[in-house]
């Protein structure tokens, strides 16, 4: 339960010395995974884990020290030696946490009894049965290669001798399943995501990942082009994920964003809206607080193509001269809170898929991409991944293509997006995705 | 049985907590007990931002029953922590037969070796090395705007036993220094990136100057201010020694790990014996070359480091085995089983995998190719094993024009299929070198080593925007 982690929180914040600032940030957590293959449960796993960060900041130098664990002793040891850390920072006037800002978070459900609750054994039984109908889905499905389920029920706590207090609890549950088809190997990945194990769409992860393999059965390399490309909506959250990284005000005060400088700039094609909301409760990573213990808000990043705004954590604001915008996140107890987007969508267009595709006509459907990570860059704005998919005749999706890449800068690519379709799907992560046109992209391939 | 001050939990109680997850029956079962201790600084914008310190401690432990593993893990050392973790794993196991367990002579390192631990230097030393290393990146040339320099040592002891009768330990002490720069310019924003890491203390530092790490981070971010589009198209490659090897970390290592292997998922299952690479090509993975970054005494099964030759001459020759899976095969693990903590299961990975050397010369390699791309420095990559179709970034490139190197090019990925691609390596020069990496496989990342000499791809497709 949050409030005991709220209780102990509180009570190593009120530790703090005369000019020193202290935040205490403490979670508690269950997981269980399994993996089914070949009709066995190959891995079961259960786990339980907590742990406690603490920050300390005294005369504009900030120090951090972490640790697995709740122990009592365990917690004044890293209280110290986050004391020892900040002494040597370099004292910085923009340093310190966040001051409550009076802003009231918003009022979200995001439990569900039944992930915690829920015995092992019914949770193997979801992992089997994705492997089952998987398999048996279609005769060219020739391997499984995982079929899993996983779960997570946490509790958080952040206090702070600055006046922050807030809590909360979260679930979240998900089936992945990878499915082989023919003999070159093709691969299709389904999943589903939910609060609770009732939200879970086990035939809908099941059929996706079938499709997905199947269609790129036959699959050959092309000929080096250029064309539209159009994204699958996983593949657009891929993109809008390096996007929002550049719109971090951390990155846009240090000189590493592509955006840096740019607001009330045409930095995208017209219609093209880009928000970031956690406030939203169909996103997976929505939170009624943001890392520092800040309510969470809706934050218009682009409107109309025109750059509107960044989003700050207290220290990124700080260097910018403006207000944190309840942007703080933080990868768990062991890690500082940084200023970064947490749901991050565009507007829905009015085309569904079949009626995108249609309107296109001719050019690649990119169903996955590879490499993001060594060939995107959101500061110079370099694209070049690795991509597979089929052709795009007539309107409609027509032979499969692998090995290939996709390139061109992210800046041409927000300008040269023709179409954005009306098929939000909300995906796990901090960005979800539609289908999504861009035009004249480099294809490279023989 | 040997009992020191060096065992993270007293070999008895190990015993008793290997009896309790094999109460149910089972085929194996194994506790692996970790206490991970590290420091992190980092500076940035011109100023040492924050030192971070971090400690886990806890223990991971898995009985294996027929096809079927279950897992638990604690940050309770104690006796009750680890035999309710013990209970937990053993759920799987149901009606067996409960078996006691014997420890055998204590194997692996209790001391690393190395002269100047990270926890044992002064926190003002580290942070010297970080003003050092942001002084020779803003040194380098007016156009760098912005120096991230980060430093992080760990010090991991392990102990690992198991129901064979395994008791091990290690002590692996790792340091690392990374720095990062933007470069601004008229034609927009350039980065520049280069690291250095050793499974040693900070005598790293006594043989790698931080001030030339920096200084090739600088170099590199400033020389693609100028970069014209990389080509879009198939060419041949140059990648020069020590750019990365990631080539074959990607192209064949992964889908040379026997988990893929099992699953026929990988394009070289049911090929030992088969020429798979060009015959120029000598692949090893070993884990005991001495301070590389993927190096350790015993992996995280407790097996010693080993030495295995993937690929000969051209023709493979084995996998990469961990104790899972070559126990279904009825052989020995290759030292191959690794994992991030204690919370994870350990699973098949490469430590330091490198192609051996040739008898080329590079110079002569560059000056043969008409019209190509020089690699002097390759970033990450990936790979689908099912289809060996895999991508490796590049972060520092040169046309090569009649033979010699012409303008810079602006950072793209290179696409090809692993089989394919190391069929067309036509030169492989004797100028080897090593350089580390973070593997990352299954949500898992393992420090890695890579390593290659200069060598040829006659074409693989550059996915630049320019005409080729």
């Amino acid at each position: 339960m949050p409030e005991d982690l709220a209780a102990l929180a509180s009570a190593v914040a009120g530790r703090a010395g005369r000019g020193e600032q202290i935040e205490v940030y403490v979670s508690r957590g269950v997981e269980t995974d399994v993996r089914a293959y070949d009709g066995d449960v190959e891995v079961l796993s259960q786990a339980s884990s907590a742990g406690v960060g603490i920050r300390v900041v005294v005369g504009g130098r900030q120090g951090f020290a972490s640790a697995g664990s709740l122990d009592a002793d365990v917690v004044g040891d890293v209280l110290g030696e986050a004391r020892d850390n900040a002494r040597f920072a370099t004292p910085d006037e923009h340093v310190g946490l966040a001051e409550p800002d009076g802003r009231d978070p918003a009022v979200l459900d995001l439990w569900d009894d039944g992930v915690p609750g829920t015995p092992p054994e019914r949770k193997a039984e979801l992992a089997l049965e994705l492997e089952r109908r998987t398999r048996s889905a279609d005769p060219r499905i020739r391997q499984v290669s995982s079929a899993d389920y996983g779960d997570l029920a946490v509790a958080w706590a952040v206090a702070s001798s600055t006046g922050v207090l807030a809590s909360g609890r979260r679930t979240v549950c998900s089936l992945a399943v990878s499915a082989l088809a023919g003999e070159g190997g093709h691969t299709g990945v389904g999943v589903s995501a939910g609060r609770g194990i009732e939200d879970l769409d086990l035939a809908g992860a099941a059929d996706d990942a079938v499709l997905r393999a199947t269609r790129l059965i036959g699959a050959s390399k092309a000929r080096s082009t250029r064309c539209t490309v159009v994204l699958d909506p996983r593949v657009t959250a891929t993109l809008l994920a390096v996007v929002a990284s550049a719109l971090s005000g951390e990155s846009v005060t240090k000189n590493r964003s592509m955006f840096a400088g740019r607001i009330g700039e045409v930095v995208a094609a017209p219609g093209l809206v880009l928000v970031d909301d956690p406030t939203d409760p169909r996103a997976f990573s929505a939170s009624p607080f943001d890392g520092e213990g800040l309510a969470c808000r809706r934050n218009e990043l682009i409107a109309g193509g025109v750059l509107r705004g960044f989003v700050y954590d207290s220290v990124a604001a700080r260097r910018a001269g403006t207000a944190s915008t309840g942007s703080a996140v933080r990868g768990g107890y062991a890690s500082t809170p940084v200023a970064g987007c947490r749901a991050v969508r565009l507007e829905p267009g009015e085309l569904a898929a079949d009626e995108l595709l249609a309107a296109v006509g001719d050019g690649l459907y990119v169903q996955s991409v590879t490499g993001v990570h060594s060939g995107v860059s959101p500061v110079s704005g370099d694209f070049s991944v690795g991509a597979e998919g089929l052709w795009i005749r007539g309107g409609a999706l027509d032979a499969p293509v692998r090995e290939v890449t996709v390139a061109s800068t992210l800046q041409r690519m927000l300008h040269a997006v023709t179409h954005v379709g009306a098929d939000l799907q909300w995906l796990p992560g901090l960005a979800s995705g539609q289908t999504l046109a861009i035009a004249d992209m480099a294809v490279s391939g023989d | 049985m040997t009992v020191d001050a060096d065992m993270l939990v007293d070999p008895d109680l190990v015993q008793r907590v290997l009896g309790r997850a094999l109460q149910r029956g089972g085929d194996f079962a194994e506790v692996f007990a970790e206490d991970r201790r590290a420091t992190s600084a980092v500076l940035d914008d011109g100023r040492i931002e924050e030192l971070a310190s971090g400690r886990d401690r806890g223990a991971g432990i898995r009985v294996v029953v027929g096809d079927t593993t279950g897992f638990a893990h604690t940050a309770d050392l104690s006796e009750a922590g680890l035999l309710a973790a013990a209970e937990a794993a053993a759920s799987v196991a149901s009606g067996g037969t409960p078996r006691t367990v014997a420890l055998g002579e204590r194997g692996g390192r209790p001391r690393s070796g190395a002269s100047r631990p990270g926890d044992a230097v002064a926190k003002a030393d580290k942070i010297a090395l970080l003003a050092r290393a942001d002084a020779a990146a803003r040194s380098a040339g007016a156009a760098v705007a912005q120096v991230s320099a980060s430093y992080g040592d760990s010090r991991r002891r392990l102990l690992v036993a198991n129901s064979d009768g395994v008791l091990a330990v290690d002590d692996q002490v790792r340091t690392r220094l990374a720095v990062s720069v933007v470069a601004v310019g008229d034609t927009g924003r350039q980065t520049g990136f280069e690291s250095v890491a050793a499974t040693t203390g900070l005598e790293l530092f006594d043989r790698t100057d931080v001030a030339e790490v920096a200084g090739a981070a600088a170099r590199r971010a400033i020389a693609k201010l100028a970069a014209r589009p990389a080509p879009s198209g198939s060419l041949p490659v140059v990648l020069a020694s020590g750019s990365g090897g990631i080539l074959f970390h990607e192209a064949c290592g992964h889908g040379l790990e026997a988990d893929h292997i099992a699953k026929e998922t990988s394009v070289y299952t049911g090929r030992v014996g088969e020429r798979v690479a060009s015959p120029l090509v000598t692949l090893v993975d070993d884990g005991g070359v001495g301070g590389e970054w993927g190096t350790f005494a015993v992996d995280d099964e407790g097996h010693p480091a080993g030495r295995t030759v993937l690929i000969e001459n051209g023709v493979l020759v084995d996998y990469l085995w961990d104790e899972v899976r070559a126990r279904r095969e009825g052989r020995r693990s290759s030292g191959n089983g690794r994992r991030q903590s204690y919370r994870h299961l350990p699973m098949v990975r490469m430590t330091n995998t490198f192609l051996l050397d040739g008898d080329a010369d590079p110079d002569e390699i560059v000056a043969q190719t008409p019209h190509g791309v020089y690699v002097a420095k390759l970033g990450g990559g990936q790979v689908n094993t099912a289809t060996g179709d895999f991508v490796f970034g590049t972060t520092e490139a040169y046309l090569i024009e009649d033979g010699h190197l012409a303008e810079p090019l602006r950072d793209a990925n290179l696409i090809g299929n692993g089989p394919e691609v190391l069929a067309r390596i036509d030169a492989v020069a004797g100028d080897f070198a090593m350089t580390p990496g973070t593997c990352g496989k299954d949500g898992q990342s393992v420090p890695v080593g890579c390593g290659q000499p200069t060598l040829r791809i006659s074409a693989v497709t550059i996915g630049g925007t320019a005409g080729a």
